[in-house]
């Protein structure tokens, strides 16, 4: 008995929360509105848009294929950027557009060389910051 | 010169625990003292060697010594003294040699106490303990090198993953691995128990502290990663269902069924075989943990490097499995039960019910972590099942669970008479029912949060009840108050010490609910002078500033409370840019609280530090899952302590 409950439980947890992962062509053949999806793919280059004020966070996750525009509101999160991969959580929107409830950047224990030009663009940072709180 | 010697060493002692778990386990067969005793010396051998290694590993970080490729790939000049200690485990092979290293001492402690009060369990156990060493040496040199030379040799390093940068790095390993490797020695004395026959209690009393040792690392272990990810994640919550919490949390969840379960074999000599089947399968999961997340077959946020290495898990899993079953299939017709099950309404059966609980909640996780493997396998479509469905199928369980929690230990056993039940649970039922009236009036919308509450009252009351009870019976024969329950401590502390736990893991299910039902958060863009509320709490930000620091820059934010409990603190929330990460880490800072937490996440900023965007959290009684972990501390060291005599 508790056997069966048990696979009732399991059953019908992953019925309800069972999330399907697909690739930007995937989704762009057979968007089904309200499903939950996790969609991952590469932040196209030139896309992204964050507008601080509004919170609102918008690009297009691109497989090399199809590229899906994605909408969120929140702070782009550690790791996430142009040209890197990004795993987002939420469901396609009857609007045309990928409603993300949660990013996941990807990271890894590997790591890239340290390019000459992003710490040229810290050092620059760090300048502004230190003129502006003068 | 350091690569050589060490690599050197890993191979010899792999030979060495090669010949020791053959001698040993020969030694066993024939009755021949000399090749055991020769076995003990081969152990020495290796843990020696193994500590060799882990020493050079260490200097080698120290020096900066980049001509090793894994110092090279973990740490860089910038690197300060304190987290190159740390970054010797801070990637795969480095944890591997100090899971070797851990496994090397409980197999000399295991030596030390047990050589001659076990001695026909003892051959076998030695051999089980090198042959799993022998396994992880066997890694070490093949499939995960850590002493691989890098040439040509590089100016700096890459440096250790910024992530790892935290004190949490020294203490959860450290306590995860203990947790982890401490099963081999229950396992060990299960498997010598089923080659020599001896499957009656004599493993299982022997074992018990072994048991309980690792059971409280693992705990300790698992709590302690909570907290790394709470403080150092930077999205506010502890546990998230993520593989790799998974794959620590069954071998927990059977571990602590194995814990309890053995207390019926001890008192009724039943269940043998499923104890057996317990520690072989907690075992098996801690294998299978490393598997999965060495392995890259599951997606993780904690991405370890992948290699050859699940191919060994995998395999040597399947070893263990196979050798296990057939000798539990063996040993059979001894494994048979000698006491049965009187009632129902027993202490028995409140164990059995909290061993299929524990086992179910092991199940599911299992299941739901291996779902996305599965579903591909079988339908060729990638999905997966997130936290909903882990809190769904697990919450009604862990209810289960709280409630045997109260019933366990003061039901009678055999069969519960009506007096018996109503003496102990009247007045527990009753303040738990009241307590969920209360809870219900004070506004508690939740219906989990309630029951779950209302739970925790009633398990903490029949405790009260029973050291009221034990107290009151001492008091009576003449003893003082302190005296009269420290002795009572001290003389049940086995009793007693199992109350303290599960009072810590009543204080972490209140943390639990607490933060989960009760937390919230806001995010926001803050112009410098502007301020945001939330729960009671004004926060203002005051401004940005750069610095330089060793290895890294980093930008802090200045945020003052302005109103709340916490009025006047300054909160320094940072981004952290390190040369190796391509973007920046947050950098999270709080206030902590017995009621909340205030915690400040800084998100986005403009470059001339004009605006910040900021996550404000407040976050309910997470503390009391820390202090949780200390209660369930005091208890376990209690429960350790060598049982008096009642003749004392």
């Amino acid at each position: 008995m508790i056997a069966a409950a048990l696979a009732y439980m399991i059953y019908a947890g992953v019925t309800q929360s069972a999330v399907y992962f697909v690739t930007p062509s995937e989704l762009g053949a057979t968007p089904v509105a309200g499903k939950a999806y996790r969609l991952g793919g590469m932040v196209e280059r030139g896309s992204l848009r964050w507008e601080p004020h509004t919170l609102s966070l918008t690009f297009a996750l691109s497989d090399g294929r199809a590229a899906v525009p994605v909408r969120h509101k929140g702070a782009p999160p550690d790791l996430f950027g142009e040209g890197r991969g990004a795993v987002v959580e939420g469901s396609w929107s009857p609007e045309g557009y990928f409603r993300a409830t949660h990013i996941m950047a990807k990271h890894s224990e590997e790591y890239k060389a340290p390019h000459d030009t992003s710490q040229a663009g810290v050092r620059e940072l760090m300048r502004t910051l230190s003129g502006a709180d003068r | 010169m350091i690569p050589e010697l060490g690599a050197g060493a890993l191979a010899v002692a792999l030979a060495l625990a090669v010949y020791g778990s053959a001698a040993a386990a020969v030694g066993g067969r024939t009755g021949r003292a000399s090749l055991v005793e020769s076995a003990q010396h081969a152990a020495l051998g290796v843990f020696t060697l193994v500590t060799g290694c882990l020493l050079l590993l260490a200097s080698a970080f120290l020096s900066f010594d980049f001509s090793v490729r894994y110092v090279a790939t973990n740490t860089n000049l910038g690197t300060p003294f304190y987290y190159r200690l740390t970054a010797v485990w801070g990637a795969l092979e480095g944890s591997i040699v100090l899971w070797a290293w851990m496994l090397c001492l409980y197999t000399l402690i295991v030596i030390l106490r047990h050589r001659t009060n076990a001695r026909e369990l003892y051959p076998w156990v030695l051999s089980v303990m090198l042959g799993v060493l022998a396994f992880f040496l066997l890694v070490m040199t093949v499939a995960a090198p850590v002493f691989q030379r890098l040439s040509p040799v590089p100016a700096d390093g890459r440096g250790l993953n910024p992530l790892l940068e935290d004190s949490g790095m020294i203490t959860h390993p450290v306590a995860l691995y203990l947790g982890f490797t401490g099963f081999t020695v229950p396992f060990a004395f299960a498997i010598a128990a089923l080659v020599t026959g001896r499957v009656g209690d004599a493993w299982i009393t022997t074992t018990r502290r072994w048991t309980i040792t690792a059971w409280y690392f693992l705990s300790l272990g698992l709590l302690i990663g909570g907290w790394w990810s709470y403080h150092v994640l930077g999205w506010g919550g502890y546990w998230a269902w993520d593989p790799v919490e998974n794959a620590a949390f069954m071998p927990w969840l059977t571990g602590t069924a194995f814990l309890h379960s053995v207390m019926i074999q001890e008192r009724r000599r039943m269940l043998r075989l499923w104890n057996l089947a317990l520690v072989i399968m907690t075992f098996s999961l801690t294998l299978f943990g490393t598997f999965l997340t060495r392995s890259g077959v599951i997606a993780s946020v904690h991405a370890f490097t992948q290699g050859s290495i699940g191919v060994f898990f995998l395999s040597f899993l399947a070893l263990v499995l196979l050798l296990a079953l057939g000798l539990l299939a063996w040993r059979w017709d001894t494994l048979g039960a000698q006491g049965e099950l009187d009632s129902v309404v027993s202490r028995e059966s409140a164990f059995l019910l909290n061993n299929v609980l524990l086992v179910a909640a092991a199940f599911t996780v299992f299941f739901g972590t291996v779902f996305p493997l599965l579903s591909e396998a079988v339908r060729g479509v990638k999905v997966s099942v997130g936290a909903p469905f882990f809190n769904q199928v697990n919450v009604p369980l862990f209810l289960g669970l709280i409630f045997l929690m109260g019933v366990g230990p003061l039901i009678a056993w055999r069969r519960a008479s009506l007096d018996n039940l109503s003496r102990n649970f009247l007045g527990p039922i009753a303040v738990g029912v009241v307590a969920a009236a209360v809870f219900r009036l004070l506004g508690v919308r939740s219906t989990i949060a309630v029951l779950t509450l209302a739970l925790v009252v009633f398990v903490t009351a029949t405790i009260t009840v029973d050291l009221v009870r034990a107290t009151r019976a001492r008091l009576r024969t003449g003893e003082r108050f302190p005296g009269a329950l420290g002795g009572l401590l001290l003389r049940h502390n086995r009793r007693y010490g199992g109350f303290a736990v599960h009072l810590g893991i009543l204080v972490v299910a209140l943390g639990v609910t607490g933060s989960q039902a009760w937390s919230v958060q806001t995010e926001t863009t803050l112009r410098r002078g502007e301020h945001t509320d939330l729960a009671g709490y004004r926060v203002r930000f005051d401004g940005l500033a750069a610095s330089e620091e060793s290895n890294h820059f980093k930008v802090t934010g200045t945020f003052t409370i302005d109103h709340g409990r916490a009025a006047g603190a300054v909160l320094h929330p940072a981004k952290k840019f390190y040369p190796q990460e391509q973007s920046p880490i947050a950098y999270v800072d709080y206030r902590l609280g017995l009621r909340e937490d205030v915690y400040l996440v800084l998100g986005d900023f403009a470059r001339d530090g004009s605006q910040a965007t900021i996550r404000l959290q407040v976050n309910r009684l997470v503390s009391w899952i820390w202090i949780g972990g200390l209660i369930l501390t005091l208890g376990t060291v209690l429960a350790l302590v060598p049982e008096r005599r009642r003749t004392a």
